[in-house]
């Protein structure tokens, strides 16, 4: 403990930092709360439109007016808007055309990629671990996509399976199917229309998916890589001596002892998955979607893509949907520190 | 199961191809070990123990020499094929299963004709557990135990699958004194009862006499002497094996040996002339001034024994503390510097200007009475107690 007559001084180092946090970190914190829950009446404008588009109107067949509005800096900025506490700004989030395809997509991406690069990157850690030469080669080659722009790497992939110089109408006359549908072609495989004008949904996750867990392999193979080289070797003499197979040591043995390592990835893995936004705008671009996919919410936007689009007019809304983020990433966080706490061995 | 070494050699490459330097670590090993003995490998940090054991039990290749388990050739066989248990120093406990998962991880792995049912398991691991008395113990982890039950443990692990061959590495090394000597009892209890061959390897020479059948004394990765402990203790067959058995340890003189007699503190002192050689390099005649021995001077030591048939030479001369007898007549006079009574004995801490330990430290018994006012103290020596090392080879001279 530090003596009470020099506490000030461990304030006074730490204050820079405070300072920085308080204002760059916790107070946009509070804001986003604030202006989630933050609407208006807006006596000017109908109370609400029925099926046919026509405005809600009294049994005196009389429009109804006025209705709340969510928060945005421009009313707040005109000065003329009295605030008050409300839900509306969740409402309207929930109620966004496509709101239910943006969350599909966000758990979607979630849910495949975490297992997939967790188990490849695992699969590859203890493999680079078992090998000498060519070691240092091979972990710098994992390594690039780590050090490389997400974009960049986005356009590449976007190009490895894009067809080049297509006709829509016609794909026989197109020049180039891309790299991937060449190689498909060696094993006698139709091209796939993976992401251009007219591609499926399903072609595209797929897409998506290998692009996010080929672009986050690197870290977690760096993390499983330091767990596995600070395991005591005596644990594998021990296990080669009483002549365990090598599937059970990895199984009994590399698995357990990782357990701790597994677990960090596994959590920051979801909680990074959750806000994939950049790797869909690297291949599909701003419109988040193969050309002409579809005309309301983007084919594939997600959470963070969809607060990102709402900034700009309604922060009211980004800031409720930023909320419902961070409670869907709490929430998920909880259940995988509650599994691994049962399954990891400390 | 007798296990035999026929020149086990293993040679370490060096780090650098530049430099060179390769580390022999062990060298031309060869050694037999009796069936159902307890074998002590002993010797300093460094020495080739580990690594010879390593080889027994396949995690280290030899680079030349054969092991044999009986009649088999078991050197190119791996580690999991040549059914031998390790103790780990570090026990290498599995920190994430129970006591009786780890005990039972070796059974889970036996396949084909040997593969056991969950209850056999059980039993076998219950059986192993009660021979080292943790069976009480079976439901915690590691972590939950002191370091000798986890040492325990792994000997039940090792035990457990019932090896050809037992190997314990520094067994002992991490537990403290009043443990480490209930240990030491209990692994010799538990070798007993088993009649497995075992083989283990500390640096602690206390630890290889109190429980060995048979210590292996190795030096720089070359066996210095094999025998049973008091064998080697009384007859030790170099300065090294001499210095390394016993405590307190042998007080080691300089010393000449002259007309048949040992003389402590004397010395053969070689009579040396310059002379003028001609060496012929080429063409040139180049003429240098070297030394050369021309006699020897004796300068006279105390003569504490007569050893004949020894040349006369210089030696080194090693005396048990217990070799040592009070004698007011004795020809060996030391400089007392204090005397530790320790109840059963007592430990008389001398000074002697030919001693090459610090000091001098005799063990009398305590009926003797010792005068510790006295500045001096006379020793007479019991010759079977007195060894005798050539100051050049260090190898034993016998008298």
């Amino acid at each position: 403990m530090v003596d009470s007559k020099h506490q000030w001084k461990a304030w006074l180092y730490l204050l820079p930092a405070i300072i920085l946090l308080l204002v760059f970190t916790v107070w946009p914190i509070i804001n986003t709360v604030r202006m989630s829950f933050t609407v208006y009446w807006d006596e000017t404008d109908v109370a609400g439109y029925d099926e046919n588009g026509m405005p809600l109107t009294d049994e005196n067949g009389k429009v109804l007016w006025g209705r709340y509005k969510g928060y945005s800096i421009a009313e707040e900025l005109g000065g003329e808007r009295e605030f008050e506490f409300g839900l509306n700004n969740f409402k309207e989030v929930v109620k966004t055309d496509g709101f239910w395809q943006i969350m599909k997509n966000t758990v979607i991406l979630c849910i495949l990629t975490v297992p997939i690069s967790t188990f490849l990157a695992l699969l590859i850690a203890v493999c680079l671990n078992a090998i000498r030469p060519l070691r240092r080669l091979l972990q710098t080659i994992f390594f690039l996509p780590y050090v490389t722009n997400s974009i960049a790497i986005g356009m590449v992939f976007a190009a490895m399976f894009n067809i080049v110089g297509v006709n829509p109408s016609n794909l026989d006359q197109s020049t180039s199917l891309g790299i991937i549908n060449a190689v498909l072609g060696w094993f006698g495989a139709d091209p796939i229309n993976w992401i251009n004008q007219g591609s499926t949904y399903g072609a595209n996750i797929a897409v998506m998916v290998i692009y996010i867990v080929w672009n986050a392999l690197p870290f977690k193979i760096l993390i499983l890589l330091g767990g596995l080289q600070s395991v005591n070797k005596q644990y594998y003499d021990a296990a080669k001596v009483d002549s365990t197979p090598k599937w059970r040591v990895f199984t009994r043995v590399t698995v357990p002892l990782l357990s701790p390592m597994i677990a960090y990835v596994v959590i920051t893995g979801f909680i990074g998955g959750f806000k994939e936004y950049t790797s869909i705008v690297g291949i599909f671009g701003e419109k988040m979607q193969p050309p002409g996919a579809s005309v309301g919410v983007p084919r594939l936007q997600t959470m963070v893509g969809y607060i990102y689009d709402n900034l700009g007019n309604a922060e009211g809304i980004a800031s409720a949907a930023a909320i419902i983020l961070f409670a869907l990433i709490f929430v998920v966080t909880l259940i995988n520190l509650w599994v691994s706490k049962k399954k990891t061995h400390y | 199961m007798k296990v035999e070494l026929r020149n086990l050699t293993k040679i370490f490459p060096s780090r650098n191809k530049k430099v060179g330097g390769e580390v022999i670590a062990v060298n031309d090993f060869t050694f037999t070990i009796p069936d159902g003995t307890l074998v002590g490998l002993l010797g300093p940090s460094g020495c080739g123990k580990s690594t010879t054991l390593y080889m027994i039990s396949g995690l280290q290749k030899p680079s030349g020499g054969q092991i044999f388990f009986g009649d088999e050739d078991v050197t190119t066989l791996s580690p999991e094929n040549r059914g031998v248990g390790l103790v780990f120093q570090n026990y290498a406990l599995y920190p994430h299963m129970t006591v009786k998962q780890n005990i039972m991880f070796p059974l889970q792995n036996l396949r084909g004709k040997d593969k056991l049912t969950k209850q056999e398991m059980l039993e076998r691991a219950y059986e192993a557990a009660k021979l080292v008395q943790i069976d009480e113990l079976m439901d915690r982890k590691p972590s939950e135990l002191s370091g000798g039950q986890q040492q325990r443990v792994a000997i039940a692990r090792a035990l457990v699958k019932m090896p050809r061959v037992l190997l314990l590495d520094e067994p002992l090394s991490n537990l403290d004194a009043r443990l480490r000597l209930q240990t030491r009892e209990e692994i010799r209890r538990i070798q007993k009862e088993t009649g497995i061959t075992t083989v283990f390897v500390t640096h602690d020479q206390e630890e290889a006499m109190s429980i060995s059948d048979m210590i292996v004394v190795m030096k720089l990765g070359v066996v210095q002497q094999v025998g049973a402990p008091q064998e080697i203790y009384d007859n030790p067959i170099n300065l090294f094996v001499a210095k390394f058995l016993g405590t307190p340890p042998i007080n080691v003189f300089k010393g000449c040996i002259h007309d048949g007699k040992l003389y402590i503190g004397g010395e053969i002192v070689p009579i040396t002339e310059e002379v003028e050689v001609e060496n012929n390099e080429g063409e040139e005649v180049q003429t240098t001034v070297e030394n050369v021995v021309v006699g020897y001077n004796f300068v006279p030591g105390e003569c504490v024994l007569d050893t004949p048939g020894i040349e006369d030479k210089n030696v080194y001369i090693g005396v048990r503390p217990e070799g040592f007898v009070i004698d007011e007549n004795g020809p060996m006079t030391c400089n007392v510097s204090s005397v530790e009574v320790m109840g059963r004995d007592m430990s008389v801490v001398s000074t002697h200007d030919a001693s090459l330990n610090p000091f001098v430290r005799s063990i009398i018994n305590s009926d003797e009475r010792v005068n510790a006012a006295s500045p001096t103290i006379n020793y007479s020596l019991k010759p079977h107690k007195v060894f005798v090392f050539d100051a050049e080879t260090e190898e034993r001279l016998y008298f």
